[in-house]
């Protein structure tokens, strides 16, 4: 089965009653396999609702997602946060790295939070640290690096209990152009490794380097294409 | 100069002073530290919302809090002599001290963790964290140089209490002072007294400080 994701009719309504908002209004949606997908929105389209729904955060009204063969919309709390832990590995705007950790002690916190003794622990991490060029920076505490360092650490982080999904919102949203390049010279590197990456982004560039692009507008995706320039 | 008798009596004073403060700051902290850790869970935007808890935490606190030490310390003598046996000496102070330091705090520790960037809690969430794992993983070491500074304010002010406390026969230097800078008017004992007070104080806050910035890695 090649299908990693699959969402049907999904709706997601805020406010029920009179000034209901629809964030999602009926999205069906197929993500395969090693698929490098962007989605694009503007703000208050529905993309941040999408994310949080393509990533086990939240629940929807109605509809379903079937993640990985399970279907995960019905889950509780528990199970969720599960289910993120072993398929999902998030990367934020804002990074959201713990200052007073080093960058190794920060990629180590899913494998903790997902009871990895310590010796594999810092194995696993460490590998993820020279998956993203800081092999050498393990030591470092964020403050003490760039802002592309400080990303860098936190995709290890996703990527070291090894997820088949890297769900990635905004990840170059704080950061400079030369950051920018770099970030997404890693996202791209991830997927040719055969990890399926999805990009939710504002940025029409940004999204350029995907290989599907899906536009959502008023919580309907408008438009699914493949990227011919990639 | 002071006659031995006078140096014994600041010696035992020092002694007595020191232990009603650090007896005091680490039960209170027993007390207070969950209780911070409660009020931060259950406030509105917390991890587990709960408004029937966090009101009667809340309430609670805001009701010690009102009260002044002095009258706090008086009000509760009844309760003093029913868990020390006895209503005066220092170790029948600690008692108020640590029920005015507890709820104190509390709020300490609450402002604290609040401070914690909402983002970081957010991504130990996204990864799988449970709520016990965002506590002492996340909450807690974010929030450490915070708090140490909060534990060094709170040592400070629990010195300045326990000193308050010689008005009513609690011990230390306070008591000292009292006796005799005010019943007695014998001025250079309550000089000694006032000198070391600060000297301790500024002990606890350089000591407090510096084990604080040691901690601290949010800045270069």
């Amino acid at each position: 089965m090649n299908e990693l994701i699959t969402i049907r009719d999904m709706c997601k309504i805020y406010n029920p009653g009179e000034n209901e908002v629809r964030a999602l209004d009926h999205v069906s949606l197929t993500i395969n396999r090693r698929e490098f997908v962007a989605i694009i929105g503007q703000s208050g389209s529905g993309k941040s609702t999408l994310m949080n729904m393509l990533g086990c955060l939240d629940v929807p009204t109605s509809g379903t997602y079937i993640l990985d063969g399970k279907d995960v919309s019905t889950l509780t709390d528990d199970e969720q946060s599960d289910i993120r832990n072993k398929e999902i590995g998030f990367v934020f705007q804002g990074f959201n790295l713990i200052a007073n950790l080093t960058a190794l002690e920060n990629v180590e916190l899913p494998l903790i939070y997902r009871g990895v003794g310590a010796r594999e622990r810092r194995e696993l991490a460490e590998r993820a640290l020279e998956i993203v060029g800081l092999g050498n920076r393990s030591s470092h505490r964020p403050a003490e690096m760039s802002g592309g360092q400080q990303q860098r650490v936190a995709i290890a982080r996703a990527i070291a209990q090894a997820p088949p999904i890297i769900l990635a919102d905004e990840p170059t949203g704080n950061l400079d152009s030369g950051s920018t390049k770099e970030i997404m010279g890693i996202l791209k590197r991830l997927h040719e490794e055969g990890r399926t990456v999805i990009l939710i982004t504002h940025d029409n560039e940004i999204a350029a380097s995907a290989k599907r692009i899906i536009r959502i507008r008023d919580g309907q995706i408008v438009e699914d294409r493949m990227n011919e320039n990639v | 100069m002071l006659e031995q008798k006078a140096i014994i009596m600041l010696l035992e004073g020092i002694r007595d002073t020191l232990y009603m403060t650090l007896v005091s700051t680490l039960i209170g902290y027993v007390i207070g530290l969950p209780m911070g850790i409660v009020l931060n869970l259950t406030r509105p935007d917390g991890l587990k919302p709960n408004r029937i808890i966090y009101r009667i935490l809340d309430f609670i606190c805001n009701i010690i809090r009102s009260v002044p030490f002095l009258i706090l310390l008086i009000l509760l003598i009844p309760f003093t002599r029913a868990v020390v046996g006895q209503s005066y000496g220092s170790s029948a102070t600690i008692v108020p001290l640590v029920i005015c330091a507890a709820p104190y705090i509390a709020r300490v520790v609450e402002a604290s963790l609040n401070e914690v960037d909402a983002g970081v809690i957010e991504a130990a969430k996204a990864m799988g964290a449970s709520n016990i794992q965002i506590i002492f993983r996340v909450l807690l070491v974010e929030a450490k140089t915070s708090l140490m500074a909060g534990a060094t304010i709170t040592t400070g002010i629990l010195l300045g209490y326990s000193a308050m406390s010689g008005t009513v026969g609690g011990g230390g230097l306070g008591d000292i002072a009292v006796r005799y800078g005010y019943y007695r008017w014998q001025t250079d004992i309550m000089i000694v007294t006032v000198v070391l007070l600060i000297v301790i104080f500024q002990i606890i806050q350089n000591l407090g400080s510096k084990i604080t910035a040691f901690f601290d890695h949010r800045k270069k």
